[in-house]
């Protein structure tokens, strides 16, 4: 067969959006979630893993929204609770509550914490120019933890900075 | 041939770190005429510069090359040291770590510091030197101390010896290679600048090279341009060297046997049954590698097979298993669970080194301190070859020069202050280390003027950290010592006394899960007492239950267990609960209380205690059922959250999930902080009413 015409059949990028061609697109990639029915988005590349929810060992006096640590492969992970921490919705545990573990570098340190959420929804393709400041009216998830806003069709996802939610357990929730 | 000689480099480097502490400590230790010593300094000093030449680190070997020079005058007597001289030495010690410290991270060095050292062994050299070889150079390579002839080269070059694509420096480092060669540059053929031909060679050398080579193997080095210089060698016999000089005297010289031949003398000098402080080995600043014995490994190597040849037997035994094997299956178990036990304690024994590896570098530190201070002490070190885990070890360095900067500053008086309250001219700082029990205690003690307690308290007060009509015990105005900004030094010196040490220093300890105790009694001196853990990375554990929680008490902390009985029960001042053991009153403290969980009893009346014990202070800590005891790893919960207030870090149990260990002092410390909170409540209500 002509490889030409193959290539003729690669639809250009933003033609369409058709599943299983992801991975050639230029843009970041982003896993989404639900907090209630809000969407919400992190930077795929720090996803270490996604499990289902286990009670995991209570931390003393620790705040509410932190809800343990859990034995992921020999590292004691703890587990954060990103409802209660962002107080957007009610914190229910069922089979579809999840757990999303991200890991990042910081200062030379890599840090692991487990975030619960709803659910895990889809991965998201955006480009840079594609994330639009979040205006400043106010919320319950404080703007050091918001990175942008991406629109999706008529929906809007909140694009968290990993970073900062790697520090979550140090800043004082107001 | 070529080898890639990076690989050697680390090595190169951690001997050379070796060979200059073992440099140093014998030099604090060198009494005149004392040969073997300055035999075992000259020995480590010249594998470094052996080493350096090979790895092409040329300022060191330059620098060392004039420290073994004044190193080989004393060796043959050509030189009485004199204290001057030590000191000398001592300083070209430093710098020469200071040069190769820059050679390993490839970095900047304090120029200043080695060009003056340089100056000052010049100098010192030159006094003895008969004449001044100011036109001599020497090509410092790896040379070998002279054991055969004196061999006398001229070598005139013909004019176009260069346009031939010879180069006379390529030729006399070959000579180098074959032993140690000085060289003159006669120039006396120059013609005047406007006659000069660049292209041409007018210089002509007169080569000295003492070898035990033969006029052969020189001439085999000047085949190529045999036809186009003239060329004279004479040999004569030069006098045998004493023996103990460096092995190195063969003449095969690739650069693998040259570092074979640095590696074994400096494992000579290490091993050398005169020196007293044996184990010399790198101290904190490379956390990278740990040396270890073969005989370890070998064992360890031994257990891994054993291990192995169970895991295949039971590994069969399940294959297909049937219940009349349950016997063979559980002496199965019971081998394994051996195993793993001894494996582990293998694996530990590794990371245990002798202390004297943080001792090693107070000789020297008490040395600098005394000079500085010109106070006169002396440094007793005992229990050099208790061991202590490697992690401990590097972090107790730092505090544990800070004691004994403390120790001298202000323990020790000056001599004429001694000599009138009738001690001894000199002072004297001992530092001991024991086992005992599964800690290690390390203690700093000076016979010195001990703490004054009133310029303690009185300071303390000033600083507004105590009020002024407390009554306070004598141990806790010795702790306010180790408040932050606290300092009593009359005048700020560079050795102590800016009092952001001692604050630090307790931090430092208790990160480690240690402690540090002060014990002074004035005119008689004082004794700091640091308690630490043997490892931080196991410990046997007691498991309790706390409602639906699993929690490890460390068992070395437990005094005993026991069912709490109602008559033995007492409610003191308003909310307190204190246990009758014996003879003491324990308090008792409610673990579901302070770590805020739901608990099956609630109840102090037959409940079940463990009683603890942490700085001399006894609790009961309330649980719901005693466990299993088990050994267990402990994991930081740091790493990925922050320290948590009463526990010291978390393990993973058998069944995969995650148990707290207890901080016993923390959660003492976390109890009376609660009852302090309590205290400030009642009396604001009693102040609103």
């Amino acid at each position: 067969m002509d490889i030409q015409a193959l290539a003729k059949d690669i639809p250009a990028e933003g033609e369409y959006s058709l599943e299983g061609i992801d991975f050639i697109t230029s843009g970041k990639q982003y896993l989404t979630f639900l907090l209630g029915d809000e969407q919400y988005a992190v930077d795929i590349l720090c996803v270490e893993e996604i499990r289902s929810w286990e009670q995991p060992t209570v931390i003393p006096n620790a705040p509410k929204y932190v809800k343990g640590v859990i034995n992921m492969r020999g590292i004691i992970v703890p587990i954060i609770d990103l409802r209660l921490k962002f107080k957007v919705c009610q914190a229910i545990y069922n089979e579809f509550t999840v757990v999303i573990v991200l890991t990042v570098e910081i200062d030379e340190h890599s840090r692991t914490i487990g975030f619960v959420v709803d659910a895990v929804s889809d991965v998201l393709n955006a480009e840079d120019n594609e994330i639009k400041k979040s205006p400043y009216f106010g919320g319950c998830v404080p703007q050091t933890y918001i990175d942008g806003l991406i629109n999706v069709g008529a929906k809007v996802v909140t694009l968290l900075n990993v970073e900062t939610l790697q520090l979550i357990e140090k800043h004082k929730v107001d | 041939m070529s080898v890639d000689l990076s690989q050697f480099v680390p090595s190169f480097l951690e001997e050379s770190f070796e060979g200059l502490e073992l440099m140093e400590s014998s030099l604090l230790n060198l009494d005149a005429g004392d040969n073997e010593t300055i035999h075992s300094i000259f020995r480590a000093a010249h594998s470094i510069k052996g080493g350096a030449g090979t790895f092409g680190f040329n300022n060191v070997t330059e620098f060392t090359h004039l420290v073994e020079t004044l190193l080989d005058e004393i060796r043959d007597g050509r030189r009485d040291i004199t204290p001057k001289d030590t000191e000398l030495l001592l300083v070209a010690v430093d710098c020469m770590r200071l040069l190769i410290e820059a050679a390993r991270d490839d970095a900047d060095y304090d120029e200043d510091k080695v060009s003056e050292t340089t100056r000052l062994l010049e100098l010192t050299l030159a006094m003895t030197r008969p004449s001044s070889d100011s036109e001599m150079v020497n090509i410092e390579q790896d040379s070998k101390t002279p054991a055969g002839k004196t061999w006398h080269i001229t070598f005139i070059p013909e004019h176009h010896l260069v346009q031939t694509g010879n180069d006379p420096l390529l030729l006399f480092n070959a000579l180098a290679d074959l032993g140690e060669l000085s060289l003159k540059a006669k120039t006396d053929l120059v013609p005047p600048i406007a006659e000069m031909d660049a292209t041409e060679l007018y210089i002509s050398w007169e080569l000295s090279l003492i070898s035990e080579a033969s006029e052969a193997d020189i001439r085999e080095v000047f085949e190529w341009v045999e036809d186009e210089c003239t060329l004279e060698i004479v040999g004569t016999e030069v006098s045998p060297e004493p023996v103990g000089s460096s092995g190195g005297s063969d003449t095969a010289k690739t650069s693998a046997s040259e570092l074979s031949i640095s590696s074994g003398a400096s494992a000579n000098a290490v091993q050398s049954p005169e020196k007293s402080d044996k184990n010399k080995t790198k101290s904190k600043q490379d956390a990278g590698s740990i040396r270890v014995g073969v005989d370890k490994v070998d064992s360890l190597i031994n257990l891994m097979g054993e291990l192995v040849i169970t895991q295949s037997m039971l590994s069969e035994l399940g294959n297909d298993f049937e219940i009349s094997k349950l016997e063979k299956l559980k002496s199965g178990l019971d081998q394994l669970l051996q195993n793993t036990k001894e494996l582990q304690e293998s694996v530990m024994k590794i990371r245990m080194l002798p202390i004297s590896f943080a001792f090693n570098r107070f000789p020297r530190l008490v040395h600098d301190l005394s000079i500085k201070t010109g106070k006169e002490m002396n440094l007793i070190i005992r229990g050099e070859q208790t061991e202590l885990d490697k992690t401990v070890m590097e972090q107790i360095g730092d505090p544990l020069v800070h004691l004994v900067r403390n120790a001298v500053d202000h323990g020790i008086e000056s001599s004429d202050i001694r000599l009138a309250n009738g001690k001894p001219k000199s002072g004297t700082i001992t530092l001991d280390a024991y086992h005992q029990g599964g800690n290690i205690i390390i203690e700093i003690s000076d016979d010195g003027g001990g703490i004054n307690r009133e310029a303690v308290l009185n300071k303390a007060i000033e600083k507004g950290l105590v009020d002024s009509n407390a009554t306070l015990s004598d141990s806790q105005v010795f702790d306010l010592l180790f408040e932050p900004g606290f300092s009593t030094a009359k005048e700020i010196s560079d050795i102590s006394g800016r009092g952001v040490g001692m604050d630090v220093v307790k931090r430092n300890i208790q990160s480690l899960g240690g402690r540090i105790q002060v014990e002074s009694e004035p005119g008689k001196g004082s004794k700091f007492k640091v308690n630490l853990p043997l490892t931080l990375a196991i410990l046997d554990g007691q498991l309790v239950r706390v409602g639906t929680e699993v929690y490890i008490i460390p068992l070395i902390t437990i005094v005993e267990s026991l069912q709490a009985k109602p008559e033995f029960i007492n409610k003191v001042s308003g909310d307190m609960t204190l246990y009758r053991l014996r003879e003491d009153n324990v308090p008792v403290i409610p673990i579901y209380q302070l770590f805020d969980l739901p608990a099956d009893t609630k109840d102090v009346n037959n409940a079940l205690l463990v009683v603890v014990e942490a700085d001399g202070q006894k609790v009961g800590l309330m649980v719901d059922d005693l466990l299993a005891q088990q050994q267990v790893v402990i994991k930081s919960l740091k790493d990925n959250y922050q320290q948590v207030e009463g526990i010291s870090g978390a393990t993973i149990l058998g069944d995969g999930s995650v148990a707290m260990i207890i901080d016993v002092p923390g959660m003492i410390e976390m109890a009376i902080e609660r009852a302090h909170e309590k205290q400030n409540e009642h009396s604001l209500d009693g102040a609103l009413v």
